[in-house]
């Protein structure tokens, strides 16, 4: 048979006619690209500046303030913090309050009058190397003229070829920069978001395409059994996705286990249920299985770029951010990275659990207005 | 057809009860009343035929009467408990056949029977699908996937799940569509018998010859319950006149009297063409004149059929 044109284009508009009467169908195509346009476009900074800095200044002299304001002047450190001992450093650390902390040695401008050459602490939450690495070279390049308006009349003979001080950049929680370490662990909830996000989106919408929620509902089988019957399974799957990955983590890619696995699992419980509650909610709104799968992949796309998982979180303007804090992805990759690699307890992991949790609140609060709806 | 004699043999029942007895039944989608104010009446172990054009609001109300679909207004009983507020009961009791298959294609026939029953939290579960498989004759298929089956096979698989939790109502939402003369059959027979075991059926079709084996008929338009009784009451109430006409040149014929006074319908069958109307006299009145050609014309008994497109047509003028 030759090809017909008259065929074709017959084919050609009876597409266009379904592709316009499937609104949603029609309207991810123009969103996805729309907002991996303004995702990619405006959101992704892999050179993040204005950094999150706590200063120490055990030393207030005049020369630590000149450092602390060439540290703001550079545009990569923003001090949020001033901290009062070492103690209270670490936790901010640990917490990811902060990504650096500049400590100021009590001695700082007396060996530095004396020519001693002192020491500057630079310690750096160094989990997501991508995030300190441009930070921690522009500190370093700082320490060769930062004090050369201080460092006049007599003391000028300081500057020289080699810098004043020595800066001493402590890298924490990932001191080789594996990128490894930050990927590996990220990946547990990445793979959760994407599975169980698809999957119960797609098992509650098979039920009402095949028609068998008619079925099931004319039985005395209650909404509440049905629904909690559907998750079991997949919280299960999820598990041995977890399992996996951490299995792989370990033997493959030697990441350090900082911190309590039980206490990963229990947690990771809360971030499975959050996940869960957006499938149910999507299920409940998509007519077919194709439009849950795009639904899906609406919510997977910015978990994937705003969480932190694959850019810095700091490097993203503030509006990007501020959505990134809503995911639930961005503060489970806070838990599971601080527990395997600060060795975070249940203490540090509280300020990224509760908001999981408001998370699940409210997805569920929709999930069940709306599956109510669709029962009439 | 011994269709006449289960009914006398339950009036004779002490129960007085009915399976179904319900009134002012209503359901609204949003501004659209597809249900309106329907009341029914189903005695135990009856068939009940439940007829009306598609979308007329028969699947509606059968959702509604199994706990499906609230309705938005009505009363009454279902098998002796409060339709409205005791749905959660009713399910228990009441066996629902949908119009699509609706079980799962990617379960063997054993599987989806057992998560039936599991449903129901029957006691002795395992005996019960055995005794299902064994009454529909699925023991060798046991393991046979449901999507493999044919039209005729899954509808016997629903009719069974249907029954597995040993319900004293079943609703049926066509339950033959798209199923073959022979599977047809057989299907009504064991429905007929299941009837006489004490079993009540409310079952829709579109087949004329279906709803003449129902005891008792129930037509629906338009959310409206038109006519209802046993069949002859049902025809009688309608109180069409039809002719039947016979000879060449039928459809000239027909062309020449569609739309005269008094004639409601003229419809081809085979060899012969019915013309009917409400009117007996303005009727006759009009196809008088056309008596004198090379026609037979006969007086015959209305059929189920022309009642139903009769009052199909009276509704439509009425109430859309």
């Amino acid at each position: 048979m030759s090809f017909n044109l008259q065929r074709f284009w017959a084919v050609v508009v009876k597409e266009f006619i379904q592709m316009r009467r499937d609104r949603l169908t029609f309207g991810m195509m123009v969103g996805i690209p729309m907002i991996q346009l303004i995702l990619f476009g405006y959101a992704i900074n892999s050179n993040p500046k204005h950094l999150p800095t706590a200063v120490y200044a055990a030393d207030n002299s005049p020369f630590a303030r000149t450092i602390v304001w060439a540290l703001r002047n550079s545009s990569y450190f923003d001090i949020t913090r001033e901290a009062h001992s070492t103690a209270e450093i670490k936790t901010m650390l640990a917490e990811g309050e902060v990504q650096f902390a500049v400590t100021v040695p009590v001695d700082f401008s007396r060996k530095l009058l004396r020519g001693e050459k002192p020491s500057l602490l630079l310690e750096t939450d160094a989990t997501d190397p991508a995030a300190v690495g441009f930070a921690t070279a522009a500190i370093n390049e700082l320490t060769f003229f930062v004090l050369n308006h201080d460092l006049t009349g007599p003391l000028a003979k300081l500057r020289g070829t080699s810098p004043p001080f020595n800066l001493i950049a402590h890298q924490h929680y990932n001191p080789e920069s594996i990128t490894q370490y930050n990927i590996v662990p990220g990946l547990i909830g990445v793979m959760l978001t994407m599975t169980m996000i698809i999957i119960t989106g797609l098992a509650i919408t098979r039920e009402r395409e095949r028609g068998t929620m008619e079925n099931l509902l004319s039985t005395p089988v209650h909404p509440g059994e049905v629904i909690i019957g559907k998750i079991i399974p997949y919280i299960m799957v999820g598990y041995v996705q977890v399992t996996l990955v951490l299995l792989a983590a370990k033997f493959l890619f030697d990441v350090p286990f900082m911190g309590s696995v039980p206490l990963l699992v229990a947690l990771t419980f809360l971030f499975i249920v959050a996940n869960l509650a957006v499938g149910i909610t999507f299920s409940t709104i998509a007519k077919n299985q194709l439009q849950a799968v795009q639904m899906a992949f609406f919510f997977f796309l910015p978990s994937l770029l705003l969480s932190g998982y694959m850019f810095p979180f700091r490097g993203m303007p503030g509006w990007a951010q501020d959505i990134g804090e809503c995911l639930p992805l961005t503060h489970f990759l806070r838990i599971v990275r601080g527990i395997l690699l600060k060795g975070n307890g249940l203490a540090e992991c509280a300020s990224d659990l509760w908001p999981i949790a408001l998370f699940v609140a409210v997805a569920l609060a929709i999930a069940v207005k709306r599956y109510r709806q669709t029962l009439d | 057809m011994s269709v006449q004699q289960p009914i006398t043999n339950h009036e004779s029942l002490v129960t007085p009860d009915f399976a179904i007895d319900v009134r002012g039944v209503t359901k609204k989608f949003g501004a659209r009343t597809v249900v309106n104010d329907i009341a029914m009446q189903v005695r135990p172990g009856e068939i009940y035929g439940f007829l009306g054009p598609n979308g007329s609001g028969k699947t509606t109300f059968l959702r509604m009467l199994c706990g499906l679909l609230k309705p938005d207004a009505g009363s009454g009983h279902c098998l002796g408990l409060d339709f409205r507020r005791e749905s959660a009961e009713i399910k228990k009791r009441v066996g629902y056949m949908t119009q699509r298959f609706s079980f799962y294609e990617d379960l063997t026939i054993e599987e989806n029977l057992d998560f039936i029953a599991r449903l129901y939290a029957m006691p002795q579960r395992k005996l019960a699908v055995e005794k299902s498989l064994e009454r529909l004759g699925m023991v060798e298929r046991r393991t046979q996937l449901a999507g493999t089956l044919s039209g005729g096979w899954k509808q016997r698989l629903a009719l069974a799940a249907c029954l597995i939790h040993e319900p004293q109502l079943l609703l049926l939402d066509e339950p033959t569509a798209g199923v073959d003369p022979k599977a047809r059959r057989d299907f009504w027979e064991e429905i007929h018998k299941l009837a006489a075991a004490g079993l009540t059926f409310l079952i829709t079709t579109h087949y004329m010859d279906e709803a003449s084996r129902c005891h008792r008929l129930g037509y629906i338009a338009y959310g409206n319950l038109l006519a209802h009784g046993t069949v002859d009451e049902v025809v009688k109430t309608a109180g069409l006149t039809t002719w039947e006409v016979s000879g060449e040149n039928l459809s000239a014929l027909a062309d020449k009297i569609r739309g005269l006074p008094g004639v409601e319908q003229v419809v081809a069958f085979g060899t012969t063409l019915h013309v009917s109307g409400r009117d007996a006299e303005k009727l006759r009145a009009s196809v008088a004149p056309f008596m004198s050609g090379a026609h037979g014309w006969t007086i015959i008994e209305s059929g189920l059929e022309d009642v139903f497109i009769s009052l199909m047509e009276t509704a439509k003028d009425n109430f859309s």
